[in-house]
């Protein structure tokens, strides 16, 4: 195989683009918290990228991309990153390796969500490294690695299924073990600091471009066609949200911010198969019921605390199934329902409900393993006082 | 000199109380308050963290400290309506003192050092 100079600097662009959005995930996790777990907020996407950085080298990739045992698996003839070196299809395998190691690490951050103000730091570090073991490295397998829904033909370009519904559907069972909040439902738990979550929202909107455009593994025209209809879906998600918001009060920033990252985890999946017409309109849909899906979550007081399932969890199980609808021949070689091929939304169904069924499950699992062994929370005292203190020892309080 | 007829309350509660303390007092019909945000402790000495060999002292902890200048009539009713909202009933619910006024005046009106301001 020959490398590519122009798609070898591209790819590692991107690799750089999509480790932004890790911390930009924990500003914007923190700035939703109250100040007393500001640090542990934003610490616990480091730490979740420190723990899929080691554990991807040592064996992570090997499970994801190794060579296919039974359609659910890789094998382990990559570990400690055996084999992999500079050639490669295009890119170096290396550059590979590398630019699936920031998605990893981004799905475990996102997760954070469900645990947060109340998770105990030694634990999560455990939660995460059998999370991204049992739960990340199977379904980036079965999509991307060779294994049984990639034989199938389903699709994902970029990470509906392996990252958004694996992250928002995991976070949604990873709540249900944890417990709610001290507090919740009694008194208000405002947002600390709405403009660091702007600032951590802009910085997943701009690293999605090297999230969904460098998923084309090329800089070529379906590159440009990711970026393109990545940042459509993200402003129609936007405008959307604002909108379904604004009827029932001021349209909140939060809103906006959280539509378009709604917009953006729906056309992850789609991003190399529709074009930007069909764009707005998975972004529009994808704000409305990510919104609604939010207000459903706050009626049945769930403390899912953070809304990774309404907004990754719902938003990218939409994006899978709308590429079955959306998508077009000419762009991915894929039709979707409304150019006449219903066959590929059967496949995107089957996809998302079992990728959906097997996150939900082994992460409730992971969880209860780790409550029952170590515990998943916090004292209540430790609660009380706040995260930063009581787990690391900081205070943003001089 | 005459009797002081107004008091100054100042309640240190949980921050997380204050919005339920708030509804107390209006539906006791008060109203005018100051709030700040205050970091303190009590004679339990804060929070002690206690780890596998180590202990963590927390002995500072964010409260908040609500204001109100009320008649002395309102006293009780105040006290009542903070403690009733404020209250859980572990260490470090706070406090409520009670304080003699000497004037109030409005700012906006001339001429209105009053007891009820």
């Amino acid at each position: 195989m020959v490398l590519d100079s122009g798609d070898t600097a591209f790819i590692l662009i991107c690799t750089a683009l999509v480790m932004l959005m890790t911390p930009g995930v924990g500003l914007f996790y923190g700035g939703l918290v109250r100040r007393k777990n500001l640090i542990s907020m934003f610490a616990l996407s480091f730490v979740a990228f420190a723990v899929v950085s080691i554990q991807w080298v040592l064996f992570g990739y090997s499970l994801a991309f190794g060579p296919d045992i039974g359609g659910v698996i890789g094998g382990l003839d990559h570990a400690m990153l055996a084999g992999v070196g500079f050639d490669g299809d295009g890119i170096p395998d290396l550059l590979f390796m590398a630019f699936q190691m920031v998605f990893a690490a981004v799905t475990l951050a996102i997760i954070t969500s469900a645990v947060a103000e109340r998770i105990k730091l030694s634990s999560f570090i455990v939660f995460g490294f059998l999370w991204t073991t049992l739960v990340y490295d199977p379904l980036a397998h079965w999509i991307w690695g060779g294994g049984w829904a990639s034989a199938l033909g389903i699709l994902d370009f970029a990470g509906g299924i392996v990252v958004h519904i694996s992250a928002g559907w995991g976070a949604l069972a990873l709540a249900l073990v944890i417990g709610k909040r001290a507090g919740f439902g009694q008194y208000g738990m405002e947002p600390h600091n709405i403009p660091m979550t702007l600032l951590g929202g802009a910085l997943l909107w701009f690293g999605w471009f090297g999230f969904n455009a460098g998923s084309a593994l090329a800089a070529d025209g379906i590159a440009a066609n990711a970026l393109v209809v990545t940042n459509t879906a993200a402003a129609a998600g936007a405008l959307a949200w604002m909108g379904a918001s604004w009827i029932n009060g001021k349209p909140s920033s939060i809103g906006m911010i959280s539509g378009a990252i709604a917009g953006l985890g729906a056309i992850t999946p789609a991003a190399g198969f529709v074009d930007p017409a069909s764009a707005v309109i998975i972004g529009v849909v994808s704000g409305l019921i990510c919104y609604y899906a939010l207000l459903w979550r706050l009626s049945r007081n769930l403390d899912e605390s953070l809304d990774a399932w309404a907004i990754h969890g719902v938003g990218g199980l939409w994006g899978t199934l709308a590429l079955g609808i959306f998508a077009v021949a000419g762009i991915g070689g894929v039709a979707g329902v409304i150019t006449g091929s219903p066959a590929q939304f059967g496949l995107q169904l089957i996809g998302a409900a079992a990728a959906l069924g097997y996150a939900f499950a082994v992460t409730w699992i992971c969880a209860k393993a780790v409550d029952l062994t170590l515990g998943l929370r916090v004292s209540e005292d430790e609660e009380y006082v706040g995260l930063d203190i009581s787990q690391h020892g900081e205070s943003i309080n001089a | 000199m005459p009797e002081t007829e107004l008091k100054k309350i100042e309640a240190i509660i949980r921050p997380e109380k204050l919005q339920q303390v708030k509804l107390a007092l209006a539906e006791a019909d008060l109203f005018p308050m100051t709030v700040t945000e205050v970091r303190g402790r009590g004679a339990q000495k804060g929070i002690c963290l206690q780890y596998r060999g180590k202990k963590m002292e927390v002995d500072l902890i964010p409260k908040v400290k609500i204001e109100m200048v009320i008649r002395n009539d309102d006293v009780p009713r105040a006290i009542g309506a903070i403690r009733a909202a404020a209250r859980t009933g572990k260490f470090g619910d706070g406090r409520i003192f009670v304080l003699p006024v000497e004037q109030s005046a409005n700012v906006r009106i001339a001429d209105s050092v009053t007891e009820d301001g």
